[in-house]
C-alpha cells in the first residue's frame, strides 16, 4: 500500500474550499495549496468535487444465490465505479444471511473482492419468515461485525416480532431497518395505487400500507427506546410521521432511493417492467415530498437498493416480472440532478447523505468521515459539470436493469479511492494490485 | 394504425371508421356468400393464453370470413402452460410469419409488451388483457348501442349509459368508458364501493352505489359479470346480497325507459347480477352482442391488416 501516492491538484472540497489533496500509505497525508509530490501519481481535478466514499446501506449483492444477476465481487466493482467504498449486503440471499456463516462468507467475499467494504446486512428473522429471530448476536459477534438487520423485501409485519427485534439489538446499538409493507394490504400487488393503477389494471399498492407499518413501528421504537431505520421511504404521508416522530425525540432514521427522487408511476404505462419496483414508484406530489425531506434532514440518507436481476426476470409481462432496478452507477448523479442542480442542497450535503450519515447510522467507523489529515482516504471524485449517457450494455454490474437507460446525467465520477488506493481511475475500474 | 392495444390508441375518427366498416360487413355477413377475398394470404394468430371459447370463437369466426388463415394457440396443453416466456412465444409466432396475433392473457398490458418489444412484428389486437381492456368488446358494444338508439347520427352525442358493476376487475368496462365518451356518450358508473378502483375520480364518469336511482335515467344499461372468485375476497357479503343491491331484477326492469337497452358482455351469471327473464326479455340485445362481434372484430382485422376502412359505397 506504500506505493499508493497520488496527489489530487485543484480539488474542490465539500464545503467549497479549493485545495490539494495528497493520498499517501492509505490515507490523506496532507491538504494544502500548491502541494508538490514528486512521487505521487498526480491527478488535476480542477472543476471536480471531492467527497468522503460514498456509503450504500442498501444494496443486493445477490450471492450466494443468484450469481447470474450479481455477485459480491460484480457488485464491488459497479459500486466502484458509483462513487462508492461501502456497500451494505441486504440479507435476502439464498441461503438468507441469518446465521454467522453467510455474514462471514459475504465479509470474506468482500476482503477478497478488495474493492470497497462490504459489510453484511443481517435478517431479522430466520429464512425471513417474520416469525422466529434469526441469531442475531452470533452474527454482531462474527467477523462480520453486522450492526444492521434487516427482512428487507418482506416486511417484519408481526408487532411482536418487530418489538423483539427491537429490544435485542440494544444490547450492541444495532438497528433495525424496516421494509415497511403491511402485507395484508399489498397481496399481489403491482404498482402504486392510484389514477394510473385504475387505467391499467395493475392491482394498486396503497400509500398507506407503507404509512401503516412506519407509524406502528416509531411508536414500538420509542416505546423499548430502541433504534429503527426504515428504508426507502415512498410517501408524502411516510415522511410526515418520520417527521412527527423525530420531533418527538424517537430515535428513528430513514433512507430515500435515488430513482424515487426522479421516477413516478406514469412510467407504468408502458408495462415495461423495468420500472418494476418495490416499493413502487409514486406520484409526482410524493417525489416532490421526498426531495424536500431529504434537503431537510428529515430523511437521513440516499440508500440505493440497488437490485440487479437477470434479462428474463425482466423480459416478459409486467406482472411476472421481479421488483427492482441498479442504482450504484447512477445514484449519484440523480442525487445532483435531483436535488444539486436544483438548489436544494450543496455538496456538503450530498457528502453528508451518501456519506457521512449512512456510515453513522451503520457504524461503519472509517467510512463518511471528513476530509481531514490522517484519515483513511476513502474518497470520491465527480465532475459535477459533465454529462453521460447511461448504457445498459456499459454498466460494470452483471445485471442490464437500469430504468435510466438513455438518460443524459449530469456528474461524472471520474476516481474513487478506497482505503487509499484508486479503486476508479479517469473512469476506469481498476482490479486490486494493478496500480502502482 | 398497426395495432389495436387500447381504445385510447383510437381517434374519435379512427373509431368511427371501425363501427362504419363493420356495418359494411355486416351486409355482406347477410348475403349469401359470407366470405370476403381480403385478407386471403394473411396469416392470423388466436394467442389465448386465458381460456375465452367466445371471443376466441369470435375472431376466428371474423378472420375466416376475411379468407385469412388462422392458427389457434391456446394455453392448455400448450408450451405457454408450460411455462413458455412470452418472449419465447412471440418469437414463434414471428418465425411462423404471423401477419397478426390476437392476443387473450391474464395479465394486464401483455399485448402492450408484445407490440412494444422486437420480438415480433405483426399487428398485435388486444382480445382482453387481465384487468386492462378489451377493446374489440367495446366496439361491438358500441356498434350495437348506435344501431338501436343513435337515430342515426354517427357517434353516440346525448347517450347515457349505466355500467354495472365489478369495475375494479373489469377490462370490458375500461374500455367502454373510454369509448362511449370518446364517441360522445356520458357514463355513469354503478358499483358498491369496494369494486370501484381507487383513482377513478379521473375517469371521465359520474359514479353512483345506487342502481335504483340511476336505472331509470339512462338510456342503456350494461352489466358486468361478477367472477366467482370475488365472493370470497370482502367486496361484498355474499351474492344474495350483491343481487338485491347490484342485480338487474324484474322488478328494476320496470323502472327502465321504455326505449332503453339491456347489455351484458359474457358470460352471464343468471340469477346473479341478472334476472335469468332480463336477459330473456325484449330488451336485452345480449345475443346481439355476439353477433355484432364478429362483424366488428372483421373490421378492426381489415383496418389493421388491409390498412383502410371499409365506408359505405367504398366496397
Amino acid at each position: 500500500m506504500s506505493t499508493h501516492r497520488y496527489l489530487l491538484k485543484d480539488a474542490t472540497l465539500p464545503d467549497g474550499r479549493k485545495n490539494d489533496v495528497l493520498i499517501a500509505d492509505g490515507c490523506i497525508e496532507k491538504i494544502g495549496t500548491n502541494l508538490i509530490d514528486a512521487q505521487a501519481t498526480l491527478i488535476d481535478v480542477t472543476g471536480s468535487i471531492i467527497l468522503p466514499g460514498l456509503v450504500d446501506l442498501h444494496t443486493h449483492l445477490r450471492e450466494p444465490g443468484r450469481e447470474d444477476a450479481e455477485t459480491v465481487l460484480s457488485g464491488s466493482r459497479s459500486g466502484a465505479k458509483g462513487g462508492f467504498t461501502a456497500l451494505s449486503a441486504m440479507a435476502n440471499t439464498s441461503p438468507v444471511a441469518d446465521n454467522a456463516g453467510v455474514v462471514e462468507q459475504v465479509f470474506r467475499l468482500g476482503q477478497a473482492a478488495g474493492l470497497l467494504d462490504v459489510f453484511p446486512i443481517g435478517a431479522v428473522t430466520q429464512g425471513l419468515n417474520g416469525q422466529t429471530l434469526s441469531e442475531i448476536g452470533a452474527m454482531a459477534d462474527s467477523i462480520a461485525r453486522v450492526r444492521v438487520f434487516s427482512d428487507d423485501g418482506n416486511c417484519v409485519f408481526d408487532p411482536l416480532v418487530m418489538r423483539r427485534a427491537l429490544e435485542y439489538i440494544k444490547k450492541f446499538d444495532g438497528v433495525i431497518a424496516q421494509h415497511a409493507q403491511e402485507p395484508r394490504l399489498t397481496v399481489g400487488s403491482q404498482m402504486n395505487e392510484g389514477s394510473v393503477s385504475s387505467i391499467l389494471g395493475l392491482k394498486g399498492w396503497p400509500a398507506i400500507a407503507e404509512e401503516a407499518i412506519i407509524a406502528r413501528d416509531v411508536l414500538l421504537a420509542d416505546h423499548v427506546k430502541s433504534r429503527l431505520h426504515i428504508c426507502h421511504v415512498t410517501t408524502a404521508g411516510g415522511v410526515e410521521i418520520i417527521r412527527w416522530a423525530k420531533a418527538r425525540g424517537i430515535n428513528v432514521t430513514a433512507e430515500v432511493t435515488p430513482h424515487h427522487l426522479l421516477l413516478t408511476d406514469e412510467l407504468a404505462r408502458s408495462y415495461d417492467p423495468i420500472f418494476k419496483v418495490n416499493p413502487p414508484l409514486r406520484s409526482e406530489s410524493d417525489v416532490m415530498a421526498l426531495r424536500e425531506a431529504l434537503a431537510e434532514g428529515v430523511i437521513d440518507i440516499v440508500a440505493t437498493d440497488h437490485a440487479p436481476h437477470s434479462l428474463e426476470s425482466k423480459e416478459c409481462e409486467w406482472q411476472e416480472a421481479s421488483f427492482g432496478m441498479l442504482g450504484l452507477e447512477t445514484a449519484l448523479s440523480i442525487v445532483q440532478k435531483t436535488m444539486v442542480d436544483s438548489k436544494l442542497m450543496g455538496w456538503a450535503q450530498v457528502a453528508d447523505r451518501l456519506s457521512t450519515a449512512p456510515a453513522r447510522i451503520a457504524g461503519y467507523l472509517e467510512q463518511g468521515r471528513d476530509l481531514e489529515v490522517g484519515r483513511k482516504a476513502n474518497l470520491t471524485v465527480i465532475n459535477p459539470s459533465a454529462t453521460w449517457i447511461v448504457d445498459r450494455d456499459a454498466v460494470a454490474s452483471n445485471s442490464r436493469n437500469t430504468p435510466f437507460h438513455g438518460y443524459e446525467l449530469p456528474g461524472v465520477v471520474s476516481h474513487t479511492f478506497f482505503n487509499g488506493v484508486a479503486t476508479l481511475f479517469n473512469g476506469v475500474i481498476i482490479p486490486v494490485g494493478e496500480m502502482a | 394504425m398497426r395495432h389495436l392495444l387500447s381504445i385510447s390508441d383510437l381517434s374519435k375518427a379512427q373509431a368511427l371508421s371501425i363501427l362504419d366498416t363493420a356495418t359494411e360487413l355486416a351486409r355482406v355477413s347477410e348475403g349469401a356468400v359470407k366470405k370476403l377475398p381480403t385478407l386471403r394470404g394473411k396469416t392470423i394468430v388466436n394467442l389465448f393464453a386465458e381460456d375465452s371459447t367466445r371471443t376466441r370463437i369470435s375472431f376466428e369466426a371474423a378472420a375466416k370470413r376475411l379468407s385469412a388463415d388462422v392458427i389457434n394457440f391456446s394455453a392448455k396443453g400448450s408450451s405457454v402452460s408450460k411455462g413458455e416466456s412470452l418472449k419465447d412465444t412471440a418469437l414463434t409466432l414471428q418465425a411462423m410469419g404471423a401477419d397478426a396475433v390476437v392476443i387473450r392473457h391474464g395479465a394486464s398490458g401483455a399485448p402492450a409488451r408484445l407490440a412494444s418489444s422486437e420480438w415480433m412484428l405483426g399487428s398485435v389486437i388486444n382480445a382482453g388483457d387481465g384487468t386492462h381492456e378489451h377493446p374489440s368488446q367495446a366496439l361491438l358494444d358500441a356498434f350495437t348501442i348506435r344501431k338501436h338508439l343513435s337515430k342515426g347520427a354517427p357517434d353516440l352525442v346525448g347517450l347515457h349509459v349505466a355500467i354495472v358493476g365489478d369495475v375494479l376487475h373489469s377490462r370490458v368496462a375500461r374500455s367502454n368508458v373510454l369509448l362511449l365518451t370518446l364517441l360522445g356518450a356520458s357514463v355513469v358508473i354503478v358499483a358498491p364501493p369496494t369494486l370501484l378502483p381507487v383513482g377513478i375520480e379521473s375517469w371521465p364518469v359520474s359514479i353512483s352505489y345506487d342502481l335504483d336511482t340511476v336505472i331509470g335515467a339512462v338510456d342503456v344499461v350494461m352489466m358486468l359479470r361478477v367472477q366467482q372468485e370475488r365472493m370470497n375476497d370482502l367486496f361484498f357479503p355474499n351474492a344474495r346480497e350483491y343481487s338485491r343491491y347490484f342485480g338487474l331484477t324484474s322488478q328494476r326492469l320496470t323502472l327502465m325507459n321504455p326505449h332503453a337497452i339491456i347489455m351484458h358482455p359474457g358470460p352471464m351469471n343468471r340469477g346473479l347480477e341478472i334476472a335469468a327473464e332480463v336477459a330473456d326479455s325484449a330488451r336485452s340485445v345480449i345475443v346481439e352482442q355476439v353477433a355484432n362481434g364478429v362483424s366488428v372484430r372483421m373490421a378492426i382485422l381489415y383496418v389493421l391488416l388491409a390498412g383502410q376502412s371499409l365506408e359505405a359505397g367504398g366496397a
